[in-house]
């Protein structure tokens, strides 16, 4: 078969005057929904992976527990259909939400539960004497865990939070389903129109690394300049100055 | 390593270069004593699957009518067609690589896929047009200002509409649907106000509808295609035997009875009717056999 990477060069005839501006405003699309997912999923994800492990009462670890289980339970496209086809049917305010918001909705309480389980997986992981001894401070369970517990355990979770925010980009790609324009979406339209799939999933393809691989950038970055000298076990494998 | 790279950059085009010069699809029939037609799981009434994988609908039964001709052509005693599902996505590449000897199904004949296949004569000219619920009132698409048009992702209406949007007829709002149901999903739930797509795919869904009278194809033509079978290119041994076969089928009148049979007669599963009469454009296209690609259909 032969290349034609010209084919980015032709006029779709709409908005944009070429394929490839038309490729960099869908890219556009991809991460402004999903940092805006990811920025949703992070705070919900600590919130509700904290109440897992919350020591006063039964509500609030039944309430976040509940919460991961729906969110995690039910496929994401699954989730996405039910915010923009069955929620407005209920509650026809909704109807004006534009796509691309209940897509960042749908795609950041998905990933919510998914954060939700690495934190508690952190916060179980600390030794039970750490939280003791800021109760026995005379701390108030809320804010032994924004001082003492918490910012430990997210140092722990950054490596699993990693691959979570690359996946939250690729997940994004189910957003063509509510009708933003984001890259899967130009990938299909771009290709009936052209005839050239191969060049433009390739390209696309290649915008999706790059994003991926930049997220990953960014939080090995994250973790470094977090990094506790001796707390966390990473720190005694990365460190050969020892 | 870079030897390695060359070794291997080498084998693949020597691998392609196979089937590019194949001596020519009727020989590897016959040698074969088998056929590969390129069938679809859900292109409304032109091509569909019923499940366990049966393929119906009007391209597909005419495929089986061509391949039945070839075969009294080529004298083979037996032969056995194979069937393989395409999609959009992939239908010229299996096409081009072999995998599919001749695919009948919902692909527009255009320019840009002239450089890569060959088209058997015209025997579908497709209407793109616009359902719009009975009771809106919207009769053209200089009506559609101001409301919101859905369309499905992947067609070739979205271009279409992107076309008006630059030539600015009228501001519109553009939803675009993951697939036809999901489009007029859209349209019946009042999201969207028209649903822009190929005549015969609205009928469709009209027809499946829960109430079909709540809505109706309004308004003018917007785009016209030219639906034919795909086949590889440079075998003009194969076309013309694909395009005797139609042109025996139009003359006997088979052709009609089988666009009888699938657009206006009850249709499985359900035994709804597409009702959609034969269009003076396809009418045309068979009274004058051709393979012009859509662009010379302008409008």
């Amino acid at each position: 078969m032969t290349w034609r990477w010209e084919v980015f060069l032709e006029d779709p005839g709409g908005r944009y005057p070429t394929y490839w501006q038309w490729m960099l405003s869908a890219w556009g699309w991809t991460a402004a929904v999903s940092v805006s997912a990811l920025i949703l999923a992070l705070l919900l994800g600590v919130l509700i992976g904290a109440l897992r492990t919350w020591p006063d009462g039964v509500f609030w670890p039944r309430f976040a527990g509940a919460w991961v289980e729906a969110f995690r339970s039910v496929p994401l496209l699954v989730q996405i259909f039910l915010w923009y086809h069955v929620l407005p049917a209920i509650f026809p305010a909704m109807k004006r939400v534009p796509g691309c918001a209940l897509a960042a909705l749908a795609l950041g309480f998905f990933t919510s539960a998914r954060i939700a389980e690495q934190v508690r997986a952190g916060i179980q992981s600390l030794p039970p004497g750490r939280r003791d001894a800021g109760l026995a401070l005379g701390l108030t369970t809320a804010q032994c865990y924004r001082r003492v517990v918490l910012p430990a355990a997210l140092r722990v979770v950054i490596p699993p939070l990693t691959s979570e925010a690359m996946n939250v980009f690729k997940n994004s790609s189910v957003a063509f389903a509510v009708s933003v324009s984001e890259l899967t979406m130009f990938a299909m339209q771009a290709q009936e129109e052209t005839s050239r799939g191969v060049e433009i999933y390739l390209a696309v393809t290649g915008l999706y690394v790059i994003s991926a691989l930049a997220v990953n950038r960014i939080m090995a970055a994250v973790e470094k300049r977090a990094r506790i000298p001796g707390l966390v076990a990473a720190d005694a494998l990365a460190g050969d100055r020892r | 390593m870079k030897k390695s790279l060359m070794f291997l950059a080498a084998a693949i085009a020597a691998a392609s270069g196979t089937f590019a010069r194949a001596e020519g699809t009727l020989a590897k029939i016959k040698a074969s004593g088998s056929i590969t037609l390129g069938v679809r799981e859900s292109s409304g009434a032109l091509a569909y699957s019923l499940g366990d994988g049966k393929y119906v609908g009007f391209h597909t039964e005419m495929a089986y009518r061509i391949v039945s001709a070839l075969q009294k052509r080529l004298g083979l005693p037996k032969l056995d067609v194979k069937t393989q599902v395409v999609t959009s996505q992939n239908r010229v590449p299996l096409v081009q690589n072999g995998t599919v000897d001749l695919e009948c199904g919902s692909t527009t004949n255009n320019a840009a896929r002239q450089k890569d296949v060959a088209f058997a004569v015209t025997t579908y000219v497709e209407e793109v047009r616009m359902a719009v619920r009975a009771d809106s009132g919207i009769a053209s698409i200089g009506g559609l200002a101001g409301k919101t048009v859905v369309t499905t992702t992947g067609t070739t209406s979205v271009r279409t509409l992107r076309k008006r949007e630059r030539a600015g007829v009228g501001a519109f709002k553009e939803v675009f649907g993951k697939d036809h149901a999901d489009s007029f999903l859209l349209l019946e739930s009042g999201r969207a106000d028209a649903f822009v797509m190929d005549g015969q795919i609205l009928a469709g869904a009209i027809s499946r509808a829960k109430r079909p009278s709540d809505f109706k194809i309004a308004g003018e033509v917007l785009s016209v295609e030219p639906i034919a079978c795909m086949m590889r290119k440079d075998d003009p041994a194969f076309k013309k035997e694909v395009d005797d076969a139609i042109k025996a089928l139009i003359a006997s009148g088979e052709l009609a009875k089988l666009y009888d049979k699938w657009f206006l007669q009850p249709i499985p599963p359900a035994g709804t009717k597409v009702g959609l009469p034969l269009s003076a454009a396809t009418k045309a296209a068979w009274a004058r056999p051709n393979d012009k690609p859509m662009e010379d259909y302008a409008d």
